[in-house]
């Protein structure tokens, strides 16, 4: 099978009275509206098939309502299903004994809450211990623990005060810090950073991501908000009414939304923030190996280009123009002959390399931290992801 | 003619069976208490020996160590020098104006009451707040307990144990520990559903959940309903002086019989003033013990 660590095959969750005797009709295909006008029940998540790989992390996105935190407390038993099977490293979380479920949650997995979830009555310190006291740490132990997570959320200072005392980022901070203190592989975030400010939420954004890279946690997170989402995710899941309608990596959802929801998620979405050049550039047109002038013209002559990049193997070397080439004195190819042009970054995200590009009247050269020459970022492709994105879906 | 007279007067029931209902009923529950009195008072009996050693203490200690050792309790659970100041002085009042002896009658089955109270009212308040199959069969039950006239169930109580201090103790806690009971179940609902989600996604047993996350988020609902109990319990306890409760009380009554007025007032006043120390002390401590849930601000 797939190295997939948690799977979900055929979940329904039906809220209400008697769900079991609503799901002859959700199988029947009835919409979550008539059903709640028929039955009274409400249809909180229908079908939905998903693998999450080790190491990820995975957006679950959709509008309020549309069966998120349904979804997300699955995972861990907050809510059990109608119908369906979660397995978490190939063991069905629905088998597990009372006894073996609360081992299960206090170390697999851990969870960041939208409204923070902190024990009011208890100091931010005891608050990150919170899982450890749970499982019976002893307190000298636990304490030397939290005391490392709370300075890695850079929160050092703060162990003895209370989570009313704190602001909002901070509070999120110990909830984070809490999550992280007791080692748990799977991180579960619903609408982790959606009650904070969105300077803040970045800083938050910005911190789970550094963290991450050295954690390599398995990350499922939850918002409603795109950016974030496209921020964050190595893959998308996109709900509507309980129903997954999408899943794909950041660039396929923006690049070709599956359907009007999420097109008109996508519609919103300032793309130069979103999308890195990698996700833009073509492959470089003319590469010129060699020293040779009049090489380089030929070359120029058959690509039908003003521009070229010299190249020496993979290696970037530097951008040549027609016009110089036919101005050079000799057949030598040497450094004053090289045009001023930019080189970006392919992880760059395209809101940093705007200027350049006006600037430049060709192509840019891609090249990646080792010197390699990846591709080229032309202003037609940039307007053309920049501009209508539903051109180039349709296209 | 049809008769009409069931149109003027209310059609009743016929006088002989209702008497007849009653007989059967009162016969039965005579019954019941002869058979079973005995064996049910001696289950209270360790109760009762534990109210009359308090009793006696209180009454037999100096009382001035008396005096020291409750503003010693007070300033311990209030940390208000002020506080613990005005128990002084009204203590020192109310042994100068004669009633030393029956305040601490008084004091100690209010303390008692009290504590029964709580130990029976918090278990049911959890009950209450975890099903509410159990809720909807309680809640009408605590409306009867507060809404029935005291002296009602003053009479089963008495027949079954006669006079004495522990019907006196059973009427007082019925009447005051619904508040316990209702603000106990309350103080567990109102708790933040996120922080008690948290709890068990970290892995937290039912029992950890209880005593880690819900009484104490629940403790200032829970304080105000034994701050609640404890003034019932005080106003109980003239009424439960019909029935051979000693304490402020039993002058109350003869003054109301006698029309003694001066005896009725230092006596109700003495009252008053146990009512506002148990309330102010109480309170104090409440809030002492909750201050980090605002972090020290006022907010
Ligand atoms: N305990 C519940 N009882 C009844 N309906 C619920 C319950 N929890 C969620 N729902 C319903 O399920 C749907 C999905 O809710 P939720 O998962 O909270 O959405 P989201 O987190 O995406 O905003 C909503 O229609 C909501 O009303
Ligand atoms: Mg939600």
């Amino acid at each position: 099978m797939s190295d997939a660590l948690i799977r979900v095959e055929g979940l329904y969750k039906v809220f209400g009275k008697d769900p079991a005797s609503v799901m002859p009709l959700v199988h029947e295909g009835r919409s979550k509206d008539d059903i709640l006008a028929e039955t009274g029940h409400t249809l909180g998540l229908k079908s939905i098939d998903l693998e999450i790989a080790k190491g990820e992390i995975y957006v679950i996105m959709g509008l309020s309502g549309s069966g998120k935190s349904t979804l997300i407390r699955h995972f861990n038993r907050l809510i059990d299903p109608t119908e369906g099977r979660i397995l978490v490293e190939g063991t069905d979380v629905m088998q597990l004994s009372p006894r073996q479920l609360i081992d299960f949650r206090r170390h697999k997995m851990s969870m960041v809450f939208q409204r923070f979830g902190l024990l009011p009555h208890r100091s931010v310190l005891d608050n990150v211990a919170y899982g450890l006291a749970i499982q019976g740490v002893d307190r000298s132990s636990r304490a030397q623990q939290a005391q490392q997570w709370l300075e890695a959320v850079g929160l050092s200072g703060y162990g003895e005060q209370y989570p009313a005392q704190l602001s909002g980022g901070q509070q999120q901070r110990v909830g984070l810090a809490r999550a992280l203190c007791t080692n748990a592989e799977i991180l579960l975030m619903d609408e982790a950073f959606s009650a904070l400010d969105p300077l803040i939420r970045s800083e938050m954004q910005d911190q789970l991501l550094a963290l991450q890279q050295k954690l390599h946690k398995t990350i499922i997170f939850i918002t409603h908000d795109l950016d974030e989402a496209l921020r964050l995710g190595d893959r998308i899941a996109i709900l509507k009414d309980g129903a997954l309608v999408q899943e794909g990596t950041p660039v396929d959802i923006l690049l070709h939304p599956a359907d009007d929801y999420v097109a008109a998620f996508v519609k919103d979405v300032n793309r130069a923030r979103a999308l890195t050049v990698e996700t833009v550039m073509t492959p470089a047109q003319c590469c010129i190996e060699g020293d040779s002038v009049q090489a380089a013209l030929k070359a120029l002559e058959q690509a039908g280009r003003e521009y070229g990049f010299q190249v020496a193997g993979r290696q970037y070397r530097g951008t040549l123009s027609r016009r110089s080439l036919e101005q050079a004195p000799g057949d030598h190819i040497d450094a004053s002959l090289l045009e001023t042009v930019a080189t970006v970054a392919p992880n760059a995200l395209i809101e940093s390399v705007i200027p350049d590009t006006l600037e430049t009247p060709g192509p840019l050269p891609v090249v990646s931290e080792d010197g390699n020459l990846c591709g080229e970022l032309s202003r037609a492709s940039l307007v053309e992801v920049l501009g209508d994105g539903s051109r180039r879906s349709a296209a | 003619m049809a008769d009409t007279s069931w149109l003027r007067e209310f059609p009743q029931m016929d006088r002989m069976d209702l008497l007849e209902i009653r007989k059967t009923l009162d016969s039965a529950y005579r019954e019941f208490s002869r058979s079973y009195g005995d064996s049910i008072e001696s289950f209270f009996d360790p109760l009762l020996h534990f109210l009359v050693w308090f009793e006696q203490l209180l009454i037999n200690s100096p009382w001035w160590a008396v005096i020291l050792v409750v503003t010693a309790l007070v300033y311990a659970a209030t940390r208000s020098w002020k506080l613990s100041l005005s128990v002084v002085v009204s203590f020192l009042l109310i042994g100068y104006f004669g009633m030393w002896e029956d305040t601490m009658s008084t004091l100690s089955i209010i303390t008692v009451c009290t504590l029964m109270s709580i130990v029976l009212g918090i278990p049911i308040g959890i009950l209450m707040a975890r099903s509410d199959r159990i809720r909807s069969f309680v809640t009408p039950v605590l409306d009867i307990m507060q809404t029935m006239p005291a002296f009602v169930y003053l009479i089963p109580v008495v027949m079954l144990l006669g006079i004495g201090k522990i019907p006196g103790l059973i009427a007082v806690v019925i009447y005051a520990i619904p508040p316990v009971i209702r603000l106990t179940n309350l103080g567990i609902r109102l708790v933040d559903p996120e922080v008690m989600e948290a709890a068990t996604a970290y892995g937290a047993s039912p029992m950890q959940r209880l005593f880690g996350v819900q009484l104490p988020l629940a403790m200032p609902t829970i304080m105000a309903g034994i701050n609640q109990t404890i003034m019932m319990a005080l106003a109980m306890v003239v009424i439960a002086s019909m029935i051979g409760v000693k304490g402020l009380g039993q002058p109350v009554l003869k003054s109301i019989t006698n029309q003694y007025f001066t005896l009725g007032l230092f006596n109700g006043l003495a009252i008053v003033a146990l009512a506002i120390i148990f309330d102010r002390v109480s309170q104090a401590y409440a809030r002492r013990t909750q201050r980090h849930s605002n972090g020290g601000r006022n907010v």
